[in-house]
């Protein structure tokens, strides 16, 4: 439970990343997610990404919103602030916060009820508005915490664990990221942390909207035969378009790849993705593409993951906007008011 | 040339500076300008004069009023009886008519013959070919249907006797940077006065006098005034959604943030306005922004305040500033978007499911909207809870005389109890909701502020005094005592109740835009041989001295501008006040209350008391 302290003991030769901190700097309280949830895959992940950049735990902000998925923000980097706001609105709380103060990391963490139903209208417009943020859904096709009704994700005909069937068509967050605007949309498995993890390290690096959809089963309500969102049916249908690394921009590049079966894509601050092609000349900046693949792979039941979608010459909301450099926090009153001087000129326009 | 005055004998009473002009136009016909410079000119003589707006939910089409009030005494409430009507809107013009006082005057476009049925004996009717002089003089359709409101305005200027030298100067001033437009406009002005001089003695019994009423004054609006007091007060973050009346709060912002709010240096912003997808939205980037240390706000109005509901329930239990300006609109549900009403006290005071209670300030005038926009964020950030500034759309979207508005260049923003990465350094543990000072204010730190220490979880769960998940109902409940312990530290940073007393046994409570009829009240009912105190209200929670007024009187007038006695309930609720030491006097009509209204109301009461007793000594 989150009120026992986690225990704080590790060997004492633990490795340290750069920042002379050990994989425990990163981690969060104890869980309280049913064992074997997906969503506890997702905080080690993100534990394992962070510590593995280098990352400096304080100067990320956790948002999330309400459900299973949104508690998953006190399970990772406990140094950094966290905000579980209200249910379908992490959206506003996460640009208002990013508003205030451009250089912090955000993480935000929702789940296909927050974010695909009673959320959807935010996270369509959190998309447009292109937030410098990495904005991850844990996806479970399920309303886990009010014990497993369907959630607008689910796919037409699965059906729950009391058997309700989805007589709907599933909303496809990836797609509809990427049709909004999103400049980097991604597809992972909370199972598969081999591709998860350079996905976190790249989104968490990409300067705009970076969205990956996590396909995280719920072990209680929603891993039937019967349920896309099954460990089964994810691992059976699972197509990684891509196997991927991240080499973070202080690293030294040392691996070396046969000539063709790479595709580099470097990010803005000189951190690289390699793309070790599974399928064919995959071409991620390709947006027509991206949805054709993706979509192309429901129709045959399949899941279609990795990076999907990447536009590195979109602005951020602050660049749209014009922002002075200094983070709102920080400017006082002698930057922001502009004195008794000018109010008596604007008093003689009212007169 | 024989002049004309009209066709009635009836006698007039010579009225200067004291009358109510209004004016009846189609929405959407250019009226607006006319009359705003109309208003605007009588300001700058110098004398008292409070326009009002009684406009449509409607952009093109639908009757629209200007109503003006003169008065050398200061009385600017609204007061009933039309003296002088310029009747332009045939779809209103029987009602228009007949709203005008016997002895008054009828301004009527008279290209067209009025009808047998709108001819009254009382009246005076003043009829101008306003649409054959346009006709006559200019070319382009649309200079025909807009000069005809300024041929009017000329007309009056000679009917009324105003200052023509003002007009063209206004005239002048409006056009600044379109110097092609002065030429006709002064032109348009000088064929109404022309055609009113020449055919009607002028000036009418009513008339205007050059006064020095106005001296330090300045003619705005409440809301242009509100975003000013954000630009002043520090706010970086304006969210919003479009809502009348509360839109022209983020237009004011916006306007003097492009004014003042450029880096000179690099022509960087130090602003943004983020036009949300809806209130819901609106309201939680604000939040977002106080939780991260910047200064923000959303401005909206009754609907949208509903649902901001759960955001300020959120904002309360979690400790986050944020400030909210509700210009207050006739409900419940869509109700009439373009009147005026103060029924939103109740659901503001306790917004949200569960125990809350939310701060509230309540501006009477525009000085007070700079004011109290800018205090918002000082209070905000000390008492770390949501700060309502409940304005309306009488005192947002009219011009009001006022005091020119001050800034102490000595002010620095009280940033409330935030620790930086010094004072963590020297705490063994940080605890988000410990009250360390005993006033149940606790220290908050922003994001990335410190590697180690200072970050902790907000949430709207329910949590203990370091910010973990509790589901201990002990803890809980000392959470919630602490938060009302706050609550009450709160109230020695409000704005305290401004009480008039000299000993009467009655009194009257009252606040925002129902304090434009009191001094009228008082001194009327004065002549009668009644006097009482008042007491007007500031802010929410109540100051202990609003308990006290209301016991140190046998009865108490709470007179407010909704139906069901919400300021009253509050009263009841936080003072304990008796029921039978409180008389509500009510108006929801959606228009301002006049103190002809108030003053009926306090007589009408008088035979329950002895009125012998209440009168002094």
């Amino acid at each position: 439970m989150s009120y026992i302290s986690k225990p704080k003991f590790m060997h004492p030769e633990m490795s340290t990343n750069d920042l002379g901190l050990t994989r425990r700097d990163y981690e969060g309280t104890l869980t309280t997610l049913c064992g074997g949830c997906g969503h506890d895959s997702i905080s080690a992940a993100i534990i394992q990404a962070a510590s593995g950049m280098s990352l400096e735990p304080h100067r990320v902000a956790k948002i999330s919103g309400i459900g299973c998925s949104s508690k998953i923000p006190s399970y990772f980097l406990s140094k950094s602030h966290g905000f579980n706001s209200v249910h379908g609105r992490m959206p506003s709380v996460a640009t208002g916060a990013n508003i205030a103060n451009k250089n912090l990391h955000y993480v935000g963490i929702s789940g296909d009820g927050d974010s695909a139903s009673i959320g959807l209208g935010q996270f369509c417009h959190i998309v447009r508005r292109r937030i410098n943020m990495l904005y991850i859904v844990a996806n479970n096709g399920t309303y886990g915490l009010t014990k497993g009704q369907l959630s607008a994700t689910a796919d037409l005909g699965s059906t729950t664990k009391s058997g309700e069937e989805s007589q709907f068509d599933n909303i496809d967050m990836a797609t509809l990221a990427i049709e909004l605007g999103a400049s980097f949309v991604a597809r992972s498995f909370s199972g598969d942390k081999e591709q998860l993890i350079p996905l976190l390290q790249a989104g968490l690096t990409h300067k705009g909207f970076a969205f990956i959809d996590i396909v995280s089963p719920c072990v209680t309500f929603n891993n039937t035969d019967a349920s896309a969102h099954g460990y089964k049916n994810t691992w059976e249908n699972y197509i990684a378009l891509s196997a991927l690394d991240f080499v973070p921009m202080r690293k030294e590049i040392t691996t070396s790849y046969a000539a063709g079966k790479e595709k580099e894509i470097t990010l803005h601050d000189g951190s690289v993705i390699h793309l070790h092609k599974t399928n064919g000349n995959y071409d991620p900046y390709d947006k027509e593409n991206a949805l054709h693949h993706i979509n192309q792979h429901k129709k045959q039941g399949k899941i279609a993951t990795g990076l999907l979608y990447i536009n590195q010459s979109t602005s951020d909301l602050h660049e749209l906007q014009d922002t002075v450099d200094k983070p709102f926090n920080s400017l006082n009153s002698h930057d922001l008011c502009p004195g008794n001087e000018a109010l008596s000129d604007i008093n003689n326009t009212f007169r | 040339m024989p002049k004309l005055i009209s066709s009635s004998k009836v006698h007039t009473i010579p009225k200067v500076n004291d009358f109510v002009i209004k004016f009846a136009n189609v929405n959407g016909s250019g009226s607006a300008s006319a009359n705003n410079m109309f208003a605007k000119a009588l300001f700058r003589m110098g004398i008292p004069v409070s326009p009002h707006n009684i406009f449509p939910s409607n952009i093109q089409g639908l009757p629209t009023w200007y109503e003006v009030r003169i008065n050398e005494a200061g009385y600017l409430g609204r007061r009933e009886g039309v003296d002088l009507m310029v009747a332009m809107n045939e779809q209103t013009i029987k009602k228009d008519i007949d709203s005008v006082v016997s002895g008054g005057f009828i301004l009527y476009d008279s290209s067209k013959a009025l009808a047998n049925e709108l001819h009254r004996d009382d009246v005076h009717y003043l009829p101008i070919p306003l649409k054959d002089i346009c006709l006559q003089e200019f070319e382009k359709p649309a200079q025909r249907q807009l000069f005809k409101n300024i041929v009017y305005v000329g007309a009056l200027s000679a009917f009324l006797n105003i200052d023509f030298k003002v007009l063209t100067e206004m005239v002048s001033d409006q056009f600044r940077g379109k110097e092609k437009l002065i030429l006709p406009n002064i032109h348009a002005l000088e064929l109404g006065h022309q055609y009113a001089s020449e055919n009607f003695d002028c000036p009418l019994p009513l008339q205007l006098k050059t006064s020095d009423k106005n001296k330090s004054k300045i003619l705005i609006d409440g809301n242009t005034a509100i975003g000013l007091g954000c630009v002043y007060g520090g706010a970086t973050i304006g969210a919003w959604y479009p809502l009348t009346p509360s839109t022209s709060v983020v237009e004011s912002f916006r306007k003097y943030c492009n004014r003042l709010r450029i880096d000179p240096g690099t022509g960087k912003k130090k602003f943004s306005i983020i036009q949300a997808e809806d209130e819901l939205a609106a309201i939680g980037i604000a939040i977002g922004a106080g939780w991260n240390g910047a200064r923000a706000f959303t401005a909206s109005s009754g609907p949208g305040v509903s649902l901001m509901q759960e955001f300020l329930g959120l904002a309360y239990f979690s400790e986050v500033p944020v400030v909210l300006f509700n210009i207050q609109r006739v409900g419940p549900s869509t109700g009439m978007p373009t009147r005026s009403q103060q029924s939103d006290l109740l659901t503001c005071a306790y917004a949200s499911h569960g125990d809350t209670k939310h701060i509230l300030l309540f501006p009477a005038t525009p000085k007070e909207c700079f004011e109290f926009a800018a205090d918002s964020f000082d209070l905000a950030d000390r008492i770390q809870s949501p700060i309502i500034v409940m304005s309306d759309l009488e005192l947002g979207m009219n011009d009001q005389i006022c005091d020119t508005l001050n800034w102490d260049d000595k002010r620095e923003y009280d940033r409330g109890k935030v620790l930086n990465a010094d004072q963590l350094e020297e705490i063994e543990k940080f605890g988000r909701y410990l009250d360390s000072d005993d006033d149940g204010i606790p220290y908050r730190t922003y994001p990335g502020t410190h590697p180690s220490k200072g970050s902790y979880f907000t949430r709207g769960s329910s949590h203990d005094a370091y910010a973990a998940y509790t589901e201990d109902g002990n803890t809980y409940a000392e959470m919630m005592d602490r938060l009302t312990k706050k609550m009450i530290t709160a109230i020695s940073y409000l704005p305290e109740p401004e009480i008039s007393e000299t000993k009467n046994k009655l009194g009257m409570i009252y606040l925002g835009t129902t304090t434009s009829a009191i001094q009228e009240t008082i001194d009327s009912l004065g002549k009668k041989g009644i006097s009482l105190d008042t007491m007007r209200i500031r802010a929410f929670p109540f100051h202990d001295s609003v308990a006290d007024f209301i016991n140190s009187h046998e009865l108490v007038y709470v007179i407010e501008q909704n139906r069901d006695a919400q300021l009253k309930s509050l009263l009841k609720i936080e003072c304990n006040a008796n029921e039978s030491q409180m008389h509500s006097i009510l108006s929801y009509n959606g228009i301002l209350i006049t103190a002809t209204h108030i003053e009926a109301d306090i007589l009408a009461s008088m035979p329950e008391l002895t009125i012998t007793e209440s009168l002094p000594a």
